[in-house]
């Protein structure tokens, strides 16, 4: 086995051109367990660790109306949970649930998104924020990939073998978001299923993502658009009153459909179906009371709700 | 490959490590620290805690040359001198905190950083700090004493988070 260490970001591009059969690694926390079990001998590993830039976040796009936080692929869960709650807190939500803090102080979005696990906990996060990853690769350069098209099977994701993720570009929030997740317990715990939703008032937009629930993250889209039609009708977005039941209950049955789970050791697919109903209206609940007690306000870009509506 | 980082401010040099090895394992079977346990290799328990550049981390899921050229600290590296135990060592012996002891020496490098960062926690606090760690013993009820022990001693000391 080779050991490649690249210093710079450009290194590691060069390194990867070189050997599209070497596996990146970075905080370790899914690589090392198959090599310590022996599930998997990398011919060779593409350490990450010396490339302090992946470790950096920033605020870009103030300019073009449409702020983002470039979260580096390899920024701790728990730097994500420390700093960046204020603008994502979706994922900063969903950080906070991943293992416990040694993991977190490890692991990170580069490499949740390299796994592609269906249970990863920031892709329903990151879906519902409508995230765009940053791949990139020394011959083409940057693909700017949005995370709808991220996903691409069980476990497979849409990368090239000459690319690695340099970022994930995650816009900050302009509304209320959640993020749910059934466990067993609280630390150390692969979701069954997981949940997140959030509220995009400058758009009136609504968007969804589930994990655990289907071959990949997937959306509920029919339960955003039909949220998102209940309140431009009800002009909710501007109103702010509360959500009709009939409407909550139709939100969580077509988030639950939107599913195909498995049955697992896990869960059986109709409990997952169950708590998703459960976690949908929940969630929900807790970002439309946020929005409507004005805590949706504080969003920098909350003004102008509703310019769809 | 050879492997040189700062173990317990000691510069340790290891040769012949297979690329796929873990930092656990170097520390263990290489370098003579064995204070490190190993239990699961795979994450959940927590008895190969050691800090990495002030971090706890897992060290059987860090590779053992991404260690290169940086510092980590042990379990080894908590006592202050020959025979003076951490305060956080001294209230885990004093609280029965300890039984088979698998679990201690991760639980310590745990307790301690929380210590050292948030010097007078409250039981959730110590229950997140911990919850990377795995006894099979105890019942944890005798490690949160232990923690809750010497936290006040900290704050009786006036001593802070340098435990
Ligand atoms: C005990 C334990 C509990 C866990 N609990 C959870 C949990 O609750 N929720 C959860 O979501 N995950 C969990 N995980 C899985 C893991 O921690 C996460 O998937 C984490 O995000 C992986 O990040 P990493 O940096 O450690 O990835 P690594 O192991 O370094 O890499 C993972 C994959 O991504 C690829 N990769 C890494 N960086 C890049 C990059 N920049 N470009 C391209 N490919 C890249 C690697 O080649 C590899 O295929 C757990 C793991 C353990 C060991
Ligand atoms: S041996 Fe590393 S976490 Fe269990
Ligand atoms: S004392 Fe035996 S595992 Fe904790």
């Amino acid at each position: 086995m080779d050991f490649l260490r690249p210093a710079t970001w450009d290194e590691a591009l060069a390194a990867k051109a070189g050997r599209p059969d070497a596996v990146p690694l970075s905080g370790g926390t899914d690589i090392m367990v198959e090599i310590n079990f022996d599930h998997r001998r990398p011919d060779a590993l593409l350490d990450l660790n010396r490339i302090a830039d992946l470790r950096e976040h920033t605020r870009e796009g103030d300019g073009s109306g449409a702020p983002y936080i470039r979260v580096g692929a390899a920024v701790p869960y728990s730097t994500i949970v420390e700093h960046l709650h204020g603008p994502l807190p979706a994922l900063a939500l969903a950080s906070h649930t991943v293992a416990s803090p040694q993991i977190r102080n490890r692991g990170g979005v580069g490499g949740n998104l390299g796994t592609a696990s269906p249970a990863g906990d920031a892709h329903p996060a990151l879906l519902a924020a409508d995230a765009v990853v940053e791949a990139e690769s020394a011959e083409r350069g940057v693909r700017l990939v949005p995370i709808d098209d991220f996903y691409t099977g069980v476990k497979r994701n849409c990368l090239a073998p000459d690319e690695l993720i340099r970022a994930v570009r995650v816009p900050v929030a302009d509304g209320p978001q959640q993020f749910s997740k059934v466990g067993t317990r609280n630390a150390m715990v692969i979701a069954v299923c997981a949940f997140s939703v959030a509220l995009h008032p400058r758009s009136g937009r609504v968007r969804t993502g589930i994990g655990s629930a289907a071959p990949t993250p997937v959306r509920a889209r029919a339960a955003e658009d039909f949220l998102a039609g209940v309140l431009a009708e009800e002009r909710a977005w501007q109103r702010r009153g509360a959500l009709p039941p009939s409407a909550v209950r139709e939100f969580a049955d077509l988030v639950s459909g939107a599913a195909s789970p498995i049955d697992d050791v896990r869960g059986t697919g109709d409990y997952r179906r169950h708590a998703l109903r459960v976690m949908a209206r929940r969630t929900l609940a807790w970002v439309w009371d946020e929005y409507r007690d004005g805590h949706g306000d504080g969003y920098e870009d909350g003004e102008g709700a509703g310019a769809c509506a | 490959m050879r492997v040189t980082f700062t173990a317990n401010g000691r510069e340790v040099t290891a040769d012949e490590v297979w690329e796929g090895e873990s930092l656990l394992y170097v520390l263990r079977e290489r370098l003579g620290l064995p204070g490190s346990k190993n239990a699961c290799e795979q994450g959940e328990c927590g008895s190969c805690t050691v800090r990495l550049d002030g971090v706890p981390v897992c060290s059987c899921l860090v590779a053992a040359g991404q260690a290169q050229g940086r510092e980590v600290e042990t379990v080894e590296g908590l006592a202050r001198g020959e025979g003076e135990l951490a305060p956080i060592q001294q209230a885990f012996v004093e609280a029965g905190a300890v039984q088979c002891g698998f679990c201690t020496p991760g639980l310590l490098v745990a307790a301690d950083d929380l210590l050292k960062h948030n010097p007078q926690p409250d039981d959730a606090d110590i229950r997140e700090a911990l919850s990377g760690n795995l006894c099979r013993c105890t019942g944890y009820e005798k490690i949160l004493d232990a923690v809750r022990l010497a936290a006040a001693r900290s704050a009786a000391a006036g001593t802070g988070g340098a435990v």
